[in-house]
């Protein structure tokens, strides 16, 4: 029985991959900063992000991923993520200061 | 543009020399890490770990105190932009409480965990990140360097001096002339980067000499990024005034005013040959460039060098993942990675066993025309290495005004990521 619960963990650890990282959020957020702004606080064209509602960033990202809203690349980047990295990627950013 | 010595520097280097040796006794950090280059690597890694971990000492070394995008730099030779509007200052990084210091790191000691300046002086590191660009490979040119000194050939692959020399040859030459612009092949830095110059230099010609010609010498076979987009701009825009051969290397400029291939010599006015290139030189001094002694081998959850422990590797310096280019945007997530994982492993914890990252890289194929590829990047533990997300990324449909005003906001807004100014 230890050696089935073992190898069970063994199985799944990999697996929970970020749900482990405490950090994972912040760092999949960081790679939107190089457009939206270190944070989300963008200054250009590109939406910024900080401070916008979970639930509306990942409502967001799925109509891109679903090419049901328009866009020039989001989505081409929407289709990289799971649900689960973005519902991370969103509380980060709704956590953030505008 | 690189070392120059003055007093003013040489002031703030004394200033920064007595910061470090005030911060190793009254102020104990965490760790002090140095990061040697401030390009879209080493000033993003530089700038996030003083964000995610202030306990950690961070000291950056530059040769130059003012950064000149690579990127956007091909405007200021279709004449669109100034070399002004592509450079921005360190001041952003002080506030952030990095340190920096303009000097060039000479030498690695990976035993005692020290960095060698050109100045003298030494600084202790508890982790080392490298991000020192490229280098060139001059020697597999025959004579390019005498050519390069006696202003014959230029590179412009690092952006500054040779930039704006080459706006100046391409300014003073007659209409009627002929611009070669000859690639290494891959890896190089910025695969499209070549082919948007090629772009910008024949829309400078069809509107100021429209007898002119580029003509782009291509050592691989083909296009190496964004085909498709880059030869419909030709076709459409350039018909006439821009000419591509694939497969055709240069091998020598011995010659003035000609660039030589394996088989013939080919005439230009103005001689523009990207060297085939490697890992700056700090790289191969510290002896990470493991890959053929030309590139570095790094671990991507951590970008730690797979040859020397306790030093981390960044931006085109790498041995690229599979399908991963050497742009700015993909340095900057590099930085990321890296600066995640200094804070974790500094604070006991395990690094991310998972990272992802994005690349977006815009390329104008005219004044105001552009064309873009994104692609995602995720660990994959299998092939222990980066890869591609299958079904995300992807091109522009077709070269397009609003991704102009999406370049120019990509710009701004890494430019500021790193840390850096107006």
């Amino acid at each position: 029985m230890r050696t089935i619960v073992f190898c069970a963990a063994l199985v799944l650890a990999p697996l929970l991959g970020h749900a482990q990282d405490p950090n994972a959020g912040r760092n999949l957020a960081a790679s939107c900063a190089m457009c939206h702004g270190t944070d989300g606080r963008a200054t250009g064209a590109f939406e910024p992000l900080a401070g916008m509602r979970a639930d509306d960033m990942v409502r967001k990202l799925k109509e891109f991923r679903d090419d049901k809203r328009p866009a020039t690349v989001m989505h081409q980047i929407a289709k990289g993520y799971t649900e689960r990295q973005m519902e991370l990627i969103a509380a980060y950013f709704a956590a953030q200061k505008r | 543009m690189r070392s120059r010595f003055s007093r003013r520097d040489f002031l703030k280097f004394s200033a920064a020399s007595a910061a470090l040796a005030a911060a190793g006794c009254a102020t104990p950090s965490k760790a002090r890490v140095v990061v040697v280059g401030g390009g879209y690597g080493g000033a993003t890694a530089a700038k996030y770990l003083r964000m995610w971990d202030p306990a950690i000492e961070v000291v950056m070394v530059e040769r130059s105190d003012v950064f000149t995008s690579c990127p956007m730099s091909n405007l200021v030779l279709g004449g669109t932009r100034r070399i002004e509007e592509v450079r921005r200052r360190y001041d952003g990084l002080r506030a952030f409480g990095v340190q920096t210091v303009f000097d060039e790191a000479t030498a690695v000691d990976p035993a005692k965990k020290i960095v060698r300046l050109a100045r003298g002086g030494d600084l202790a590191y508890d982790r080392l990140i490298l991000s020192p660009g490229i280098d060139f490979q001059f020697g597999e040119i025959r004579g390019y360097e005498e050519a390069m000194r006696a202003g014959r050939v230029l590179h412009a692959w690092t952006a500054g001096a040779q930039t704006i020399e080459l706006r100046r040859q391409l300014e003073q030459m007659r209409d009627g002339g002929v611009c070669v612009i000859s690639i290494p092949l891959v890896p190089y830095r910025c695969p499209p980067g070549p082919y948007e110059r090629a772009c910008q230099i024949a829309s400078y010609f069809k509107k100021a000499k429209p007898r002119s010609k580029v003509l782009v010498l291509d050592a691989n076979p083909d296009v190496t990024s964004k085909t498709g987009l880059f030869k419909r701009a030709w076709e459409d825009l350039y018909k006439g005034i821009l000419e591509y051969r694939g497969s055709a290397r240069a091998v020598s400029v011995e010659k003035p005013g000609i660039v030589s291939l394996e088989v013939e010599d080919v005439k230009a006015d103005v001689l523009n040959v990207v060297p085939p290139q490697r890992a700056g030189e700090i790289a191969i001094r510290a002896g990470v460039a493991d890959a053929g002694g030309r590139w570095c081998n790094v671990d991507w959850r951590t970008m730690e060098s797979r040859a020397v422990k306790g030093i981390h590797v960044l931006g085109d310096a790498t041995l690229s993942a599979p399908g991963m280019p050497k742009s700015g945007s993909m340095a900057n997530q590099h930085a990321k990675i890296c600066a995640a994982a200094i804070v974790a492993l500094v604070n006991g914890q395990s690094p991310d066993p998972d990272p992802k990252i994005v690349n977006t890289c815009y390329s104008f194929v005219s004044d105001t025309e552009v064309i873009r590829v994104s692609s995602v990047h995720q660990w994959d533990a299998t092939q222990n290495t980066l890869v591609p997300v299958k079904g995300a990324g992807g091109l522009s449909a077709a070269r397009n005004e609003l991704e102009n005003r999406y370049a120019w906001a990509w710009a701004n807004a890494i430019w500021e990521d790193m840390g850096l100014r107006g």
